[in-house]
């Protein structure tokens, strides 16, 4: 809400500054967004009347105009409005005159013409935006005086971003009442005028839905002066709470809106059929808006009606057919309750959010439309005649909100705030902010008034005695625990520790998003249909993730059209997998790697990335949970990969994920330019290890035997190894393999692998004969199931 | 991101806080419901959600980890809950997606002043230098009462600039004493217990403390950005 600083100032004027009071209200949970001057600074700008204007002799768009500035003489200025003429008042920069941004005025000759000075829009004063033309003055404003002065302009706006629960202050009455609290003051309000009823006319008000609208007071004003003008300082303050002046009537109602916080609507009482009723739409009834739309009704939303038709969207805003126009002469003024349970989310439903609806879906305080109706009459007789008729007002009490006493106990306070606040300090506060405070054994019963809506339990009103009393006075300290040691457990490895390992690999952890295009994810993971967002930013960030590729994938190639050649990155996140069941949410690590294995560097040749240094990778990370012998890697097919380039990694019995290289047909049509490579595994199945468990040192001396073998080149050495393992009996210690040939001297199509065994004996130093016997075995199998040949 | 997530943890780590997750993908209940916003509250039109239909969505904050916690635990706790969070929104200051660490305490006879105690320290050591801090009344749902934590502008040192909106202040997190109803909601006596609640932005914290000056570059996944942070 946005309101000026000398409006306030009239309810409570605290001996503080500007800025001080922006302070004071922020600090008060009033958040203050900004505070501007009401208008430019500029000096030397005064009311002038144009007396004559006519046609400059070389220029079509011109005007040479006399203007009266009050002095013995008008001034001669040359101007370009199209709204310059005879009678009108605007302001005038006389010669000297500094406007905002520094300009200064000065007497000069606009083509061939003297100008003896300048004739202002709005906006070249900083007072509003309209450029249109001159700025036009009131018929009263008095020709030379100061512009500043006659406009009161030395004035501030302030913006303050409220809350959901602070419906109360989005009034100059609401704000007033906790200036005044937080400074100790008085509120001094205006005092009404009651308009009495000279009338008898009224119209009668019958209330079909009294638990959305437990008070409707209406009253009907008749021989309003149509051409009556709205007074420059309503204008003002409207223009100044950021709302334009339209009509009389229509700123009457908008002016007790922001001073009283009441929203009030007129109709044009020659427009309406008989009486007033409120109820709920009629299925498939139509209502035209002020705003020109037109809305199908449903049973379920309250309207204003008269014995015919609806005629307005209760507290949201009324209709054009009962609207007041130029034309009005009587008009039917409405103040209501309607109460926040039914007209929350109602506004928003039909897209619309009113000053009106935003303060009932809030809250206005129920006992406001009597003082709100005296002076919206009080406003509209004085200023534009009239005769009034009697109020008519339809009230149901027992739905009218209820104000139970909430129990408020000293020593809550105390445990809450962590400070004991003075008995006498708290009941000021809670009169303060216009509660009932009523002392009880232990602390109060507090009754909260009409206006507020979010003091329903203690710690409501906790939270108002810390929030008045400010809390940066609150003390600070640290809250005390038992020293109780919390449990470590060793068997889980930390993701962090896996992240460090990529890192040190040289890869950078990047962050993509969850969200991602359901074309691309589909080409990854065909077989999952993945959940799709109902209401997705765009289609690019329409489905969720069944895997990080994807957005690892668009990275990278971002990344390449940023010049960037070797590209690797990791992420670490959260796929989301729909399953029978319900949704899987699973977290996964995965990395992409692409462009040469170290970067470009003089020592080594350079070597581009391939199957071999993602699976070191893995093999790597695998090793930090301690089952490094238990990663197998199987060649399967994977639709995001490379038919012979793809594996299923597993951990035991169980999937611990993919790696390979990206499909040729993915890579082209992602338009990558080298190879690229990835690699994914499961977080619950990676991030569990075992504790060591140690085994006595044993002092005997270990045999290796070296086998080098033959074997087609299709077979994985991995399974040779795995033969290896299984028949190399129980005092075999570790198989490592320390080459594999292909080439001349071989057959076309088989490679030599040449693995290491080692045998070892706690117990006693081992004796050929016994090693021997194994040797035969595993090469026993290695030909049976493989067709491995030793190779002398 | 991560090191800034590191750092939040490693700092609540040491007074005792163990650090959870939760689902991104929450339903109605643990996001709104239960954290006290019913449908139609205004405070959830302060949220731009993503739905996938009319009881799910994607978080739009990490308190539904609170009420996870405290449905299945028994206080004494202390926990933080760092994780992703999403908002229907994307312009200049705003990305879909974000980092929040929600955070929260409940014990016997936790005050206000406890929270004031806690936050003050996390914020001057996060920064390593006595920041000046405040705590401004606001509104949340699910704390009563309610808080938001400034800091004297890191950029400016408290004079005003474009970084503070000229304020010389840059707001840092929301905090507050868990609310009453979300107590009952998971079924702690209030009478007995209390506790307070915080919820801070990781990415404004990342980029307060590395003078990072477009929150859209940490989505973004340039290389040339996060090389200048692979030495930490």
């Amino acid at each position: 809400m946005r309101f000026s600083e000398s409006w306030l100032r009239q309810y409570v004027n605290p001996d503080i500054s500007t800025s001080e009071l922006v302070h004071q209200l922020t600090m008060a949970g009033l958040e203050v967004d900004c505070a501007v001057p009401a208008a430019g600074e500029f000096a030397g700008v005064a009311v002038g009347l144009i007396v004559a204007a006519e046609p400059h002799p070389e220029a079509d768009r011109l005007r040479v105009c006399r203007v009266d500035i009050g002095a013995a003489e008008p001034l001669q200025i040359v101007c370009g409005a199209p709204n310059a003429r005879v009678g009108l008042r605007a302001p005038v920069a006389l010669e000297g005159a500094v406007l905002p941004g520094g300009v200064r005025i000065k007497s000069s000759k606009l083509r061939g013409v003297p100008s003896q000075g300048m004739l202002c829009s709005a906006r070249e004063l900083g007072i509003d935006e309209d450029a249109a033309g001159l700025m036009e003055l009131p018929e009263e404003a008095e020709a030379g005086r100061d512009l500043r002065d006659y406009l009161q302009l030395d004035d501030i706006l302030i913006e303050v971003d409220l809350t959901p629960n602070r419906a109360d202050c989005l009034s100059i009455e609401g704000l007033a009442r906790e200036v005044a609290l937080l400074n100790g003051l008085d509120l001094s309000q205006p005092s009404i005028q009651p308009v009495p009823a000279t009338l008898a006319d009224s119209l009668p008000v019958t209330v079909d839905a009294p638990e959305a609208c437990p008070r409707y007071l209406g009253r009907l004003i008749k021989g309003v002066r149509r051409e009556a003008s709205v007074p420059l300082w309503m204008k003002e303050r409207l223009r100044r709470s950021g709302l334009r002046s339209l009509d009389l009537v229509v700123d009457v109602t908008n002016y007790v809106l922001i001073e009283m916080g009441q929203p009030l609507h007129a109709f044009d009482a020659d427009k309406l059929e008989g009486g007033i009723v409120v109820r709920y739409g009629r299925a498939g009834e139509r209502l035209r808006l002020l705003n020109g739309e037109e809305l199908t009704l449903d049973d379920d939303t309250l309207v204003i009606a008269d014995a015919g038709r609806a005629l307005a969207l209760a507290g949201i805003m009324g209709g054009s057919e009962s609207a007041v126009d130029e034309a009005t002469q009587n008009v039917f003024l409405e103040f209501a309750f309607f109460t926040p349970d039914h007209l929350m989310g109602k506004a928003r439903r039909h897209g619309l959010n009113t000053d009106s609806s935003h303060r009932f879906e809030r809250g206005v305080s129920f006992e406001l439309q009597d003082r709100a109706l005296a002076r919206a009459s009080e406003l509209i007789v004085t200023l534009a005649g009239g005769e009034a008729g009697p109020v008519v007002e339809a009230v149901s009490h027992e739905h009218l909100p209820a104000r139970k006493p909430v129990l408020l106990r000293s020593e809550r306070i105390e445990r809450m705030l962590g400070l004991a606040i003075e008995p006498e300090r708290v009941q000021q506060i809670l009169r303060g902010l216009g509660m009932f405070p009523e002392v009880c054994d232990g602390g109060w019963r507090v009754t909260p008034p009409a206006f507020r809506f979010d003091i329903a339990i203690e710690a409501d009103l906790v939270e108002e005695i810390g929030r008045i009393n400010g809390y940066d006075h609150l003390p600070r300290r640290l809250p005390l625990a038992p020293a109780a040691m919390q449990p470590v457990s060793e068997a889980r490895l930390g993701l962090d520790r896996v992240k460090d390992a990529l890192v040190d690999r040289g890869y950078q952890e990047a962050i993509t998003y969850s969200f991602v295009e359901r074309g691309l994810q589909q080409r990854v993971e065909p077989d999952i249909e993945p959940l799709a967002l109902k209401n997705p930013l765009s289609a690019e960030l329409g489905v969720m993730r069944t895997g990080l590729w994807p957005g690892l994938l668009d990275a990278a190639i971002k990344n390449a059209n940023r010049q960037q050649t070797r590209v690797r990155l990791f992420e670490s996140g959260m796929t989301f997998i729909p399953m029978s069941d319900g949704l899987d949410q699973r977290k996964v690590i995965a990395w992409l790697a692409m462009g040469s294995v170290d970067g470009e560097q003089w020592g080594e040749k350079s070597r581009a990335v391939d199957f071999y240094d993602v699976k070191a990778d893995v093999e790597a990370i695998v090793a930090l949970t301690g089952r490094g012998d238990r990663l197998t890697f199987v060649a399967a097919p994977h639709p995001a990969l490379h038919p012979g380039q793809s594996a299923e990694i597993l951990l035991g019995s169980r999937r611990l994920g993919w790696q390979g290289m990206l499909h040729p047909s993915l890579e082209k049509t992602l338009g990558f330019q080298q190879r690229v490579f990835l690699a994914e595994l499961d977080q619950s199945v990676l991030l569990s290890r075992d504790i060591p468990r140690f085994t006595p040192l044993s002092r005997f001396p270990w045999v290796r035997r070296d086998l080098a073998v033959t074997v087609a080149e299709t077979i994985p050495v991995a399974s040779l190894i795995q033969v290896a393992r299984d028949q190399g009996g129980d005092l075999l210690r570790d198989v490592i393999v320390f080459d594999v040939y292909q080439g001349p001297g071989l057959a076309e199509g088989q490679k030599s692998v040449a693995m290491g065994l080692f045998w070892q004996d706690d117990a006693e130093t081992l004796v050929d004969s016994r090693v021997e016997e194994v040797v035969a075995k595993v090469l026993e199998l290695l030909d049976h199931r493989f067709g491995a040949r030793l190779r002398i | 991101m991560t090191l800034t997530l590191r750092r939040i943890s490693e700092l609540f780590r040491r007074i005792g806080f163990e650090s959870v997750e939760g689902p991104e993908v929450e339903d109605d209940y643990h996001n709104f419901e239960a954290l006290n916003i019913p449908a139609s509250h205004p405070a959830r039109a302060m949220h731009d959600t993503f739905y996938f239909d009319e009881h799910t969505l994607l978080r739009t904050h990490t308190s539904p980890v609170q009420v996870r916690i405290m449905e299945c635990a028994k206080p004494p706790l202390r926990v933080i809950a760092p994780g992703r969070v999403y908002r229907c929104d994307s312009d200049l200051t705003h990305t879909p997606m974000f980092h929040q660490v929600e955070g929260f305490l409940v014990d016997k006879k936790v005050s206000f002043a406890d929270l004031r105690g806690v936050l003050f320290e996390f914020l001057r050591l996060f920064f390593e230098k006595d920041v000046q801090v405040r705590f401004r009344p606001s509104y949340f749902p699910f704390t009563e009462p309610s808080a938001e934590v400034d800091i004297e502008c890191v950029i400016c040192g408290g004079s005003g600039c474009r970084v503070c909106k000229q304020t010389g202040w840059l707001e840092v997190m929301g905090c507050g004493m868990i609310h009453p109803r979300v107590f009952e909601f998971v079924n702690i006596d209030a009478e007995v217990f209390s506790g307070f609640a915080f919820g801070l932005g990781v990415e404004r914290m990342a980029m307060l403390r590395y003078g990072i000056n477009d929150l859209r570059l940490f989505f973004e996944n340039d290389l040339k950005f996060l090389r200048q942070f692979a030495a930490f």
